[in-house]
């Protein structure tokens, strides 16, 4: 053994059945905010962080996906498995195991740890959520399971700092120790046989180590009574989703009024300052007249994400899974394709990412090609844009806001559409392959924690600001130069931008998409969409901004200029359009081949050309045109 | 339930057909009758990661909405959903 006070000498990965807590624990030794969540499957990858023992050592510590076998069912469990048993190239095989399991009920990850012990590392096993597993009642006898195991056993509580002692002090232990060397790994595929013996062999040891109460905790079963009742509780999932868009919409209104009153006195501030001319345009037309529109709509996104961060962490995906599966299964997906499909409301690219948890490859697929349809939180600025524009600030039946009523409806023609688009390929590719199985496990309810719900909703704002300061600004500014340059002749008598490349560009554009309503500064808002779709309203910002309507929002000139037939055809657009390069990427990733990139892409944008396009001669039919 | 026949002399019922409520101990797994895209031996071994093994005691909590599927079943401390033609594997008295 090398001298293991060396830089992150020693190598710990953790291991586990999905849900006991790895990634917590993970990021409390490392100091990482990695995703936690109560449900099976949210790490989809392998993650690398240090950590320093309170002695001072320092180790490289590895978090993993959750598996119930090193038999890697699907390409998460494969991550795994690789890793564990040294199969990555150019990685060798991690010096400790830390085997975690979740201590108020262990049947399973003992078992996993007897299959473990094949592979010959030296391992610890880590008994997590004792703080629940103690409120419960729940006594464990750690002697008697480090006896029946062979193995030094510890309990931790890995979402606090405190909790953390224990396991602390016997990894300094070891290192001080030194790790022993490993074992030849006599580890080979087990059998149903094998897996029986074992976990046989696992209640055993449950059943000499750990005496439960004799009152069982029944408040999970009693929540859930109402939660999963056949009719209250699709009543609830329906209500739930309900309140969170109309709570997007109202809540979020106060502190979007402040960021756009903010950036507006910036805007004067700076016209104040700068001497008219290119700088004060492109200050104020282009970077803040364009950012600021889509900054506005960092409350919103936040809400949203507050809602599924909550949801997520009380163990409610998994449910809203169980209440949903006839539904999916209907529509040709995978049982387990929820919570991936669930999670593309706050963005595709994780949602793709989580689609490694289906094992079937042909499900995966299609998973993965309809996450694109979910209504992610880019789309939320070009959605209230347009309705705030477009749909009147009425109440309906009294309570319901008309322009929430309008969003909840553009989200479930999301998902309509991905059950839909699923239900065709299944019809025409698959018609007669059999459903694959639907197994998951219904976590217990967990308190959420308010420091995880902290760090989330913080990631989150922090990546929707970093898009904003890169992605969305450089696009701006593109887009500014399209629309000032080249410069209008001496005595033009219209405005500027009908001179600009701007102009050129969208008018070239504008015949392609003049059927389905669209004028040609939307044919050119569309360029910069490409890249991510909010960029959409900045660059119809910056258009309408120099085109000259003043000061007034971009709502404002919107609702001036155009119909609104044209408008609802926008929406449909954004229903369908693949307007997300980063999103293409992480399907030609996942799917294994640019192939299904390019199938994504024209299919979304046949969807959208065709829903835009009977939207808005519906809507002109009805003289909204 | 005269689906299935009986197992060491006991009359036994596929979980899939039990109803909410239901409450008994496993008696076997039978997968090789299931239609799956999986094959019996892998759903078995399934079956079995889920802490489905023979004795462990199994009650239905709860159940969906369309057609009483999907089933949740406690298992020996774990909640696990799953739907009733799997379900048909665990044999339980
Ligand atoms: N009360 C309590 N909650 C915990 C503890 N450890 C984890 N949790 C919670 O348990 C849930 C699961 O934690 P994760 O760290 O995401 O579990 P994981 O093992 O990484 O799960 P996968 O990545 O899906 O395999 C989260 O809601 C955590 O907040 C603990 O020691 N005590
Ligand atoms: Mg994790």
């Amino acid at each position: 053994m090398n001298d293991q006070s060396e830089v992150g000498s020693a190598r710990f990965a953790l291991v586990g059945v999905p849900n006991c807590g790895k990634t917590a624990l993970f990021n409390q030794m490392t100091g990482s905010r990695q995703k936690v969540g109560n449900y099976a499957g949210v790490t989809v990858e392998r993650k690398i962080g240090t950590a320093r023992t309170p002695a001072g050592r320092k180790v490289d510590v590895v978090d993993l996906p959750g598996t119930y076998s090193l038999r890697a069912r699907s390409p998460d469990e494969e991550v795994t498995r690789d890793v564990i048993l040294g199969r990555r190239t150019g990685e060798a095989a991690p010096d400790l195991l830390i085997c975690v399991a979740d201590a108020t009920n262990m049947r399973a990850a003992l078992r996993l740890v007897l299959e473990l012990k094949q592979v010959g590392r030296p391992m610890l096993l880590v008994l997590n959520m004792i703080d629940i597993a103690r409120w419960r009642g729940i006594e464990i006898d750690t002697d008697a399971l480090e006896a029946a195991l062979g193995l030094p056993v510890v309990t931790a509580t890995a979402v606090r700092k405190a909790g953390m002692e224990a396991l602390w002090a016997r990894l300094d232990a070891l290192l001080a120790a030194g790790i022993a060397a490993p074992a030849p790994s006599v580890w080979a595929e087990p059998s149903a046989h094998d897996l029986r013996t074992a976990q046989r062999e696992a209640d055993r040891m449950v059943a000499r180590a750990v005496r439960h109460p004799a009152r069982p905790d029944t408040v999970t079963a009693r929540i859930d009574s109402v939660l999963l009742h056949p009719v209250a509780g699709i009543l609830c999932l329906l209500g739930l989703l309900f309140i969170m868009f109309q709570a997007v919409f109202t809540w979020a209104q106060p502190p979007m009024d402040l960021i756009a009153a903010g950036f507006d006195a910036l805007g004067t501030l700076v016209r104040d300052v700068v001497p008219d001319g290119l700088v004060q345009s492109f200050l104020v037309d282009g970077a803040i007249s364009g950012v600021g529109s889509v900054l506005v709509f960092l409350p919103q996104i936040l809400i949203l994400f507050l809602f599924i961060l909550l949801l997520e962490d009380l163990g409610y995906m998994a449910r809203a899974a169980f209440l949903m599966d006839r539904i999916m299964g209907g529509a040709g997906l995978h049982g387990r394709a929820f919570i991936p499909l669930l999670s593309s409301f706050a963005c595709a690219i994780p949602g793709i990412m989580a689609a490694r948890v289906i094992d079937n490859r042909r499900d995966r697929l299609t998973t993965i090609l309809v996450a694109p349809l979910m209504t992610c939180s880019a789309r939320i600025p070009v959605y209230t844009l347009i309705i705030g524009a477009f749909i009147p600030a009425r109440t309906v039946a009294g309570v319901l806001s008309l322009q929430g009523l309008v969003m909840f409806g553009l989200y479930a023609a999301g998902i309509v559409s991905a059950l839909a688009v699923s239900a065709v390929a299944k019809f025409l590719f698959w018609r007669r392959d059999p459903t694959p199985p639907f197994m998951l496990d219904l976590p217990d309810y967990k308190l959420p924690q308010p420091k995880s719900i902290l760090i989330g909703l913080w990631t989150r704002a922090y990546m929707f600001l970093k898009r904003a300061g890169t992605t969305i600004f450089s696009m701006t500014v593109l887009i500014w130069l399209l629309a000032t340059f080249p410069l209008p002749p001496a005595h033009a008598t219209e405005p500027a931008i009908t001179y600009s490349f701007a102009a050129m560009l969208g008018n070239l554009i504008h015949p392609l998409l003049a059927p389905v309503g669209f004028n040609w500064q939307i044919s050119v808002a569309l360029i910069p969409g490409m890249a991510a779709r909010e960029v959409a309203v900045a660059a119809l910002g910056t258009v309408y901004a120099l085109q000259g309507g003043g000061d007034q929002a971009v709502g404002l000139a919107l609702a001036h200029s155009w119909s609104l037939a044209t408008a609802l055809a926008f929406l449909a657009w954004y229903i369908f359009a693949p307007q997300c390069a980063s999103t293409l990427a992480v399907i030609r990733r996942e799917a294994g081949g640019a192939k299904w990139m390019w199938i994504t892409f024209g299919y979304m944008l046949a969807l959208a050309y065709v829903a835009a396009f009977l939207t808005y001669h519906i809507a002109v039919m009805f003289g909204a045109g | 339930m005269q689906h299935q026949n009986s197992f060491d002399g006991r009359p036994t019922v596929p979980l899939g057909q039990a109803l909410k409520g239901f409450r008994g101990e496993i008696a076997r797994i039978a997968a090789d009758t299931t239609v799956s895209s999986l094959s019996a031996d892998e759903i078995e071994r399934r079956l079995i990661e889920l802490g489905f093994v023979e004795g462990a005691e199994v009650q239905i909590l709860h159940e969906g909405l369309f057609g009483h599927d999907p089933i949740a079943v406690r298992v020996n401390g774990a909640t696990v959903a799953l739907r009733r033609r799997e379900a048909m594997a665990i044999l339980a008295y």
